[in-house]
């Protein structure tokens, strides 16, 4: 037990070390980005302000700012800020950034859960399918599903399926993640949940494809393995081996699969929100980038880049907790 | 000679082909196994002794009816004297067929060794498992861990346990003893032995002929996906002379202890098997006759040669 806490502790701190390392690349990649496009950060904000400004009064803004300073000193004063948690202010919404970050994080959490468990459970169910029927008409069928899912662009599909269930059936609201005109506080949770099932629907359908191609690929391995021969020479039929030999062996890869679809998951959402005006961070990010707004677009980077690596890091840790092979070799 | 009583497993002509595609779509039949004839009898070892590549191991799959889906076989099998087709092997597997394969990577990685030979269906006593774990040189926690903790030997006897556990009338083992030590193989034997003395049926594939001849009662020369000769233990300590067989005769001579002497040539691999007689290119004493029409199996001094002329 002692040994085992240990290990996580040692496994957090390299962890945390690469994550750190990570976010200073993205962080300085990003910074270099930014100052190399024409996007003017002193212009936006000054159509921000609405109102006219003298030159004069432009230059002050930008001394203020330090916009004439070498990249280097704006990046490190930049990042002063930042590692005091301040990320500095929004110039599209006029708020800071954290928050806005923090506000939309919870409303794309709510989708990105519903989306990720239906995309994991449902790809982990088909490719078991395919797995077990391979090469017959099952896996056929279900393998150009698949492909088909796996290729399509996530907005499209968000389109066609608002057609098909929102203009045409009148099943489901057009967009929004709460219905219109309707003050915050009345909103309930059953409504909220309503307004979930689409978008959440479209990106499930976007990543289950992947799990499932994944899974059935590693279902089949197994099945090939030298232990289900033997566990058919002793006997063990079908649907007994996928009990006792398929399913453990591949849970682990399928899991790994799942934590490590965060990074699909974020770029996803940001075409689903988009499409069904869902008020998350992945339209926050487009927002951010279309109107210039560069704190936002910064801060956005830098905690989308957080969220995959915590992502990564779950699945390195479920790996070494689950997979007895590394988890007594560690001890 | 146990000739008399009613044969346990009963092989008859068995052939063995795999449908492979090379270049393109062309189809060819690559055969492993070419008309195989075996017979075991309840209450004996009978060992299949042969080199690398003779095709052994495809023999246990065949049995037992575990053959890939690309693999086509003809012939006849006969178990207690009913014909063994895909649903009694079905029935028959791990109930009255026992499998000892050859090595870890035929254990579940990711499943305790206890709860594997124990195996699935109906409970078995811990008791008799870990009494045998004992047996066998296995150490008292053997059964909490996990495959890639077993050394090479401790898996081999792990998979030996689990076909001794069960009531098989037949046991097919797959080079059971590499990697144990010389100690533990002969426990493992022994054990094997005591099994074909309460009257079962044990088939012992081995490339170790010392082995095969010290525990079996009776010896099947495989050669190139085929049996050539079978012939008593106590035939190949008696010398060459005993062997019915010119391959026999020249595996005889190519033992360590007998002269170490080899003969020209090597066996032919499945997709280039020459016609008639398998060993035909190879035989010091062979005619046109031999390169012809395979050899039928004759009955020469109790035991039985695939040779015109063997004596």
């Amino acid at each position: 037990m002692k040994g085992s806490f240990k290990r996580l502790t040692r496994i957090f701190l390299t962890y945390g070390a690469k994550i750190v390392s990570i976010l200073l690349a993205v962080s300085i990649i990003s910074f270099i980005l930014v100052s190399a496009s024409p996007v003017d950060p002193v212009q936006q904000y000054i159509l921000g302000l609405g109102t006219a400004v003298s030159p004069e009064q432009r230059l002050e803004i930008e001394a203020y700012w330090g916009v004439n300073e070498p990249p280097v000193e704006r990046y490190l004063s930049w990042l002063w800020e930042v590692l005091h948690g301040n990320l500095g202010v929004s110039s599209l919404y006029r708020r800071p950034v954290a928050d806005i970050i923090s506000e939309r994080f919870f409303n794309s959490l709510a989708l990105m859960v519903w989306a990720w468990g239906l995309a994991g459970s449902m790809g982990f169910l088909i490719g078991c399918i395919m797995g077990m029927y391979r090469s017959r008409w099952p896996d056929k069928i279900l393998k150009k599903i698949c492909y088909i899912f796996s290729s399509v662009p996530a907005f499209w599909l968000g389109l066609v399926l608002l057609l098909i269930f929102s203009v045409w059936l009148k099943w489901l609201p057009i967009g929004f993640s709460s219905p219109i005109g309707m003050l915050h506080e009345e909103v309930t949770v059953w409504q909220r949940l309503y307004h979930l099932i689409l978008p959440a629907f479209t990106l499930s359908l976007m990543s289950f494809a992947n799990i499932a191609l994944h899974t059935r690929q590693k279902l089949i391995d197994v099945l090939n393995s030298e232990y289900v021969l033997f566990a058919r020479a002793r006997g063990e039929g079908r649907w007994t081996i996928l009990r006792r030999h398929g399913l453990r062996n591949i849970l682990l890869p399928a899991m790994t699969l799942q934590f490590a679809s965060f990074s699909e998951l974020f770029g996803g959402s940001v075409m689903a929100e988009n499409v069904f005006s869902y008020p998350g961070l992945g339209s926050a990010v487009s927002a951010a980038g279309l109107n210039s707004d560069v704190p936002l677009l910064l801060g956005l980077t830098l905690f989308s880049t957080l969220f995959v690596c915590t992502g990564n890091l779950i699945a390195n840790l479920l790996y070494g907790i689950i997979d007895p092979r590394i988890k007594e070799a560690g001890q | 000679m146990k000739q008399r009583s009613d044969s346990l497993l009963e092989i008859h002509d068995l052939s063995v082909s795999f449908r492979m595609y090379d270049q393109g779509l062309k189809q060819t039949d690559l055969r492993v196994i070419s008309d195989l004839h075996l017979t075991v009898y309840p209450g004996e070892i009978l060992a299949v002794a042969g080199s690398s590549g003779s095709g052994k191991s495809l023999l246990a799959s065949a049995i037992l009816g575990i053959l890939p889906g690309n693999a086509t076989v003809e012939g006849h099998l006969r178990f207690k004297g009913k014909e063994l087709n895909p649903k009694l092997q079905e029935r028959l597997r791990g109930t009255e067929i026992a499998f000892v394969p050859q090595s870890v990577a035929y254990l579940d990685p990711l499943m305790k060794v206890g709860a594997q030979a124990d195996g699935h269906g109906k409970p078995r006593s811990v008791q008799k498992r870990n009494g045998l774990f004992k047996r066998l040189g296995l150490p008292d926690n053997t059964p909490q861990l996990y495959p890639f903790q077993l050394s090479g030997g401790m898996a081999r006897r792990v998979l030996v346990s689990t076909a001794l556990l069960g009531e098989a009338e037949l046991i097919v083992a797959d080079e059971p003893t590499p990697g144990m030590s010389l100690d533990q193989a002969l426990e493992a034997l022994g054990m094997f032995r005591e099994m074909a003395d309460q009257g079962k049926g044990v088939i012992l594939i081995t490339h170790d002929i010392d082995l095969a001849v010290e525990f079996a009662d009776r010896v099947s020369v495989f050669y190139a996906g085929t049996t050539v000769e079978t012939a008593y233990g106590s035939d190949f300590k008696a010398g060459p002379d005993a062997l019915r067989h010119p391959y026999s005769k020249a595996l005889w001579r190519a033992l360590p202890q007998n002269g170490f002497q080899p003969i020209e040539g090597f066996q032919p691999y499945a997709g280039h098997l020459p016609e008639g007689c398998l060993f035909a290119p190879r035989c010091p004493f062979k005619t046109a006759e031999c390169t012809i029409k395979v050899p039928p199996v004759r009955e020469v001094r109790g035991g039985e040669v695939r040779c015109y002329y063997g004596t």
